[in-house]
């Protein structure tokens, strides 16, 4: 039997955690679907769990100075219900996307990134919005962007004894997000591709952009020369600015889901219709 | 100890901390109305309330629950009884397994929000697959409960009344028993191991030490089979192993079976067995299996090929020479997945002298009882199966899955044995659609009447022979389409290859083939100018006209009143489209159109059933139906014709379904034939006692019964008799057997291969997506030939969820072996994709058939794909060639997408 740990205070957490290096388990959406995953062809799940679900303070969204701290184990419903402002429009958008309702109800926007898929669609959200991960361990507190804490495919920087505590999303005034995500069928879909924007106005204006593509490299991608070929623009004018060269940080593959020169054209229809979105 | 509150009632439960809620629910508390049908929150059966929010009980570990409020299927309430009652009046459970989570997600929604809107009962429902209905009556279910109406009763319960199904009430209550849900406490868990490799040669270590360092009961191969290690659809061939034999030909064939306590097996890593692997290169695809030099999978089958199918009438070539218009093309489809929402499972009862019971999930039990008779080596009358509920089968639990492997381990361990099998086991070890590679080509005169039809087919049938033959048959006969063509070549081959073997699923070849022919049939139309539902119309088949078999369609051959049905919504769809593309538009409309038909039946082939029915002298009225019901609704509808047919209410009808030691052989519920012939069996059967009534009470052919204990009224228009029926010397019994008049076919297809065909024709709306290649379907409207619609509720469901697979295989049905294994990369359509449809019954009798019914389930898949492919190609100019039409397929030949194409003009329809 698994060795399975449920503490209910995060000095505890962090001890199982450092002692053991069990794997952090919140909605339990992912893991629980690799035991079976693994378990179909015989290989028996035999990692340490560290269940994450009683340790009070992971979860809810506070609003601080600096904009908003948002709990570890905040779920995807909890996300799209929350009074939020309309900079979190395209995450808010991405918390009903992921799964069905099921998934969403359980699913944790820290699981979302931790497991670190290249096509989360929380991802490209917390690009745009410019989060910063917060992660906890016995030695204390760190906080990293999330582009940095997101090393490849599969992969993070979250060291061995630590968990991730929260997500910190600053402020942008006058910004506001959209997401776009494109599937195979409606509803509980993987992404073939996606693309999620913060946009900031200055009047008509656009002051700041912040576009990312998900599902579309190893790891989801902003896009800089975009970004800034955007900066300035009246908002009418957006759509009509993504170009195949603004593509440029991305890698895509080939798989079951798409092509690679698929997703590059996909990509580009799906930034020209995020940003008509922005449109007045 | 784990302390949990299932509907208001507190538990304490010795359950592994981290095994899924799901789990523990079922195995621990034995509450198994909540399902389990991937373990990976794909699917949604397993739906419960956690604190009155919708989760997949699967993804929740047992920890996580406590302290909780969960509710599940089996909860006292009243709103959910409300939704109980507008399932079953919506014939919102056709199988039922998707049920408890679809009701489960419903009362989440309805409990937040007492009013919701179609688009928010979908999101809300999103999240549960339901592989049966289509989605729309569920939606409208919970639409109809949400408002608190209940739907007009049906008056009357005889033959056309849409009437709910009669099994409905244990599957909107969460206790109706699937093949996972009862087995004795005491019985041991199978787990197989299975190859991981498409093409092997293995050899197996020391078994013996392996189970000791185990702590297994048993580890069984293929040396513990007791009677023949083969199994197989085709009687003169059963080319598959139970457990293989030192070699594997597929990815997912079994070699082992590890047996002994639950925890036991499922803690055995697959790789600390001791088998040595020696990998062998596969043939993947047709194309490598018939190569020259491929390697031979099977000994009997030089180059590969298992069958060979042959249809010829005319002379094809003369008539291509002299056609008018004339075109070809070569189309592809994948390998799709029945995907039924139960995953095979099922137990074991070993008894004394040989005997063996099996109660699973089927489709085909006496098929079943030979099968595991031959592997036990007994006689057949040695094994009982007794059919489980059946969640969804399809065709695909038509070939037998866990009952031989569960028969072998029972008799080695001479105990209770039971196994489910995991999503990806049954995806990966189960029989799929066969992928088809087909080369057609079609003529036609200046008039657009059709003149030549030639077909190449090749067939997938992986590993094992299954249902292949029946594919490599069927398709010749149905493959020009249901037209007047006078000249036609059809000729295909079933081909094994190192894929998973293809089998039975819902048309048998028909579906891919028609892909092929409608696109032809648009391709003629094109060319000559005509509107393509005008070309369909000029050479539809009707009464008297004969098919490329010789067959003469005597009766009951409807296609031409069901595109006249569909004219005006035809017009409209064109002009629609018309108005809607003048702009150009990223996003167009097209529409399209398609016709099938379908021998219901065995090709050429006896396939009775038979039926018996009793009236005991206590009073007590029995139906002894061999006829499984899959959740198509069989049980109601063969229900409705005998009660009919004798003259009683059918609430005086008691049903035993299925079981192989107390009811007559029906046959097995495949090619649309259980309405047809088991129906008409029913029905001879019940005019048989009501003969044997009338004589007893000297009456004439008209009068009418009525029952009420054990005293029989029987009343003609001068006297009542009351028939005493506690005073009888013996019980009433009838018996009937129904075998449709089929001729064989010859050497060139000629003769009569089926009694009776279905007919149908679908139009489809659809949207693209011309910068993304997405497709939406937005609309179907279908005429169906029925011929007698006995139950309009089961039937408009059954139409409903064959469209569904129809827009699966046509949109984002792909299984690939190593790849698609469960059900997030393996996509069927959601409450989400469905379109509106609307329905014509048309019905032209069927005079073999009961009342005049015929069958309905595969017809209704048939024209899905082909329509929408038409519809695509009226919306963008492009003609879909492979399917499924992914949008990355589309979008390619779209040329990028940009600029976006010129569609098809609308051509006007002639009169």
């Amino acid at each position: 039997m698994t060795t399975y740990h449920r503490p209910d205070s995060l000095a505890e957490a962090l001890a199982i955690r450092a002692e053991t290096g069990a794997l952090p388990l919140a909605g339990g959406t992912d893991i629980h679907p690799l035991r079976t995953a693994r378990a179909a062809w015989g290989e028996p799940w035999r990692d340490a769990v560290l269940d994450l679900s009683a340790v009070p303070g992971l979860d809810g969204i506070a609003e601080t100075p600096a904009g908003w701290r948002i709990g570890a184990r905040t779920t995807w419903t909890a996300i799209a219900e929350a009074p939020l402002p309309p900079l979190f429009d395209g995450l808010r958008a991405a918390a009903r996307e992921v799964g069905g309702r099921q998934v969403q109800n359980r699913g944790t926007i820290a699981g979302n990134l931790v497991t670190a898929s290249p096509a989360g669609d929380g991802i490209p959200n917390l690009l745009a919005l410019a989060a910063e991960v917060e992660c906890v361990s016995l030695s204390g507190t760190r906080r990293l962007p999330v582009a940095d804490f997101l090393t490849g495919y599969r992969a993070t920087a979250l060291a061995p004894g630590e968990i991730v505590a929260a997500l910190h999303v600053p402020r942008l005034d006058h910004g506001s997000g959209s997401f776009v995500k494109l599937g195979a069928r409606r509803y509980l879909v993987i992404s073939i591709a996606m693309a999620a924007g913060v946009i900031a106005l200055d009047g008509d204006r656009v002051a700041t952009a912040r576009i990312a593509l998900g599902a579309c490299s190893p790891v989801a991608q902003r896009l800089p020369a975009l970004e800034a070929a955007l900066v300035g623009l009246h908002r009418s004018e957006m759509a009509r600015v993504p170009q195949p060269a603004h593509l440029a940080p991305i890698a895509p593959i080939a798989d079951i889901r798409a092509s690679a020169a698929y997703r590059r054209d996909a990509a580009l229809a799906l930034l020209r219709d995020l940003l008509a979105g922005f449109a007045p | 100890m784990i302390a949990l509150t299932v509907n208001g009632t507190r538990h304490e439960v010795a359950a592994d901390p981290f095994a899924p809620l799901s789990d523990t629910l079922r195995e621990v508390l034995g509450l198994t109305g909540t399902k389990e049908g991937c373990n990976a929150g794909d699917c949604g059966a397993c739906t419960v309330l956690l604190d009155g929010a919708q989760a997949c009980a699967c993804l929740v570990s047992t920890a996580q629950a406590e302290g909780a409020e969960i509710t599940t299927v089996e909860a006292a309430d009243p709103l959910l009884d409300t939704l109980r009652a507008a399932f079953l009046a919506h014939g919102a459970a056709q199988c039922g397994i998707c049920t408890p989570g679809m009701l489960m997600a419903a009362l989440d929604l309805l409990r937040r929000n007492a009013a919701p809107d179609r688009t928010a009962v979908e999101d809300a429902l999103g999240g549960v697959l339901c592989r049966c209905t289509g989605y729309l009556q569920i939606v409208d279910a919970v639409l109809d409960a949400a408002r608190g109406e209940a739907p007009p009763h049906p008056s009357g319960s005889g033959v056309g009344a849409a009437i709910p199904r009669l099994d409905g009430a244990p599957k909107v209550a969460g206790t109706e028993a699937y093949g996972a849900d009862a087995a004795p406490a005491d019985a041991l868990w199978l787990r197989v191991v299975r190859s991981p490799h498409a093409h092997a040669r293995f050899t197996l270590g020391d078994l013996d030490a392996a189970r000791e360092r185990l702590g297994l009961v048993a580890i069984l191969s293929a040396r513990d089979v007791p009677g023949l290690n083969a199994f197989g659809i085709m009687p003169n061939l059963k080319d598959q192993p139970v457990f293989a034999e030192g070699t594997v030909r597929y990815r997912g064939e079994a070699v082992l079976g590890l047996l002994g306590a639950r925890a036991a097996v499922a803690a055995v890593r697959d790789a600390d067995l001791p088998i040595a692997w020696q990998t062998l290169p596969a043939l993947h695809g047709v194309a490598a299996a018939l190569a020259d030099g491929a390697a031979r999978l099977h000994h009997h089958a030089p180059g590969n090929v298992l069958v060979r199918g042959h249809l010829r009438t005319g002379d094809t070539e003369t008539a291509f020479a002299a056609a008018a218009a004339r075109t070809e093309g070569s189309f592809r489809t994948a390998f799709v997945e029945h995907a039924y929402i139960e995953p095979e499972a099922g137990h074991a009862l070993p008894g004394a002298d040989g005997a063996m019971t099996i109660v699973a999930c089927t489709q085909a039990p006496m098929m079943d009882r030979e099968e595991t008779a031959r592997v036990l080596g007994v006689p057949d009358d040695a094994v009982r199966i007794i059919p489980s509920a059946c969640g969804g089968g399809f065709g695909g639990k038509l070939d037998v899955s866990v009952q031989p492997l569960l028969a072998v381990a029972a008799r080695v361990a001479n105990r209770p044995v039971r196994m489910v099998y995991s999503r990806a086991e049954s995806m990966a070890s189960s029989t799929k659609r066969h992928p088809a590679s087909l080369h057609a080509r079609m003529a036609a005169d200046a008039r657009g009447r059709f003149t030549a039809f030639a077909l190449e087919g090749d067939f997938n049938t992986g590993a094992y022979a299954s249902w292949g033959a029946t594919v490599a048959n069927r398709v010749p006969v149905h493959a020009s389409g249901p037209y007047r063509v006078p000249n036609v070549l059809a000729r295909t081959r079933a081909v094994y290859t190192n894929d998973t073997p293809a089998g039975a699923f819902r048309g048998f070849g028909v579906p891919q083939a028609a892909i092929a022919t409608e696109a032809l049939v648009d391709d003629l139309a094109e060319a000559l100018g005509l509107d393509r539902w005008e070309i369909r119309r000029r050479n539809a088949l009707g009464h008297g006209d004969v098919t490329p078999s010789g067959q003469v369609l005597h009766a009951s051959a409807g296609l031409p009143e069901c595109l006249d049905a569909l004219k005006p919504a035809w017009a409209a769809m064109l002009a629609r489209v018309a108005a809607h593309n003048a702009t150009r538009p990223r996003h167009r409309l097209g529409a399209g159109i398609a016709c099938m038909w379908y021998g219901c039946g065995n090709t050429a082939l006896s396939n009775p059933s038979t039926m018996r029915i009793t009236l005991t002298r206590d009073g007590t009225l029995t139906l002894f139906n061999g006829a499984v019901d899959i959740g198509q609704g069989s049980t109601t509808v063969i229900g409705q014709i005998a009660a009919e047919a004798l003259g009683l209410p059918l609430a005086a009808l008691r049903q035993v379904v299925g079981d192989t030691a107390l009811t007559p052989d029906a046959g097995k519920t495949s090619a649309s034939r259980q309405t047809f012939v088991s129906g008409r069996a029913a029905r001879d059967a019940a005019m048989a006692l009501r003969a044997r009534i009338l004589a007893l009470a000297n009456a004439g052919d008209g009068a009418r019964l009525a029952l009420e204990g054990t005293r029989l009224a029987v009343a003609d228009a001068h006297t009542t008799r009351v028939i005493d029926l506690a005073a009888l010397d013996a019980d009433l019994t009838a018996e009937a057997r129904y075998d449709p008049p089929t001729v064989p076919l010859d050497a060139d297809g000629q003769g009569v291969p089926y009694a009776t065909y279905g007919f149908a024709a679908q139009v489809a709306l659809v949207r693209v997506d011309t910068a993304l290649g997405t497709v939406k379907v937005e609309e179907i409207v279908v005429a169906q030939d029925v011929g007698r619609a006995v139950n309009p509720l089961l039937v408009a469901g059954q139409i409903h969820g064959g469209i569904a697979q129809g827009l699966g295989l046509a949109l984002m049905e792909e299984f690939i072996p190593g790849r698609t294994e469960n059900l997030h990369d393996y996509l069927i359509p959601t409450a989400g994709d469905m379109p509106a449809i609307r329905i014509h019954l048309i019905e032209d009798p069927e005079p073999e058939g009961p009342f005049g019914a015929k069958g309905v389930g595969e017809p209704a898949l048939v024209p899905t794909a082909p329509a929408i492919l038409s519809a695509i190609r009226h919306a963008t100019g492009v003609r879909m060639t492979e399917v499924p039409v992914l949008p990355h397929r589309l979008h390619e030949r779209l040329g990028g997408g940009e600029p976006p194409p010129d569609p098809l003009p609308s051509l006007s329809l002639g009169d």
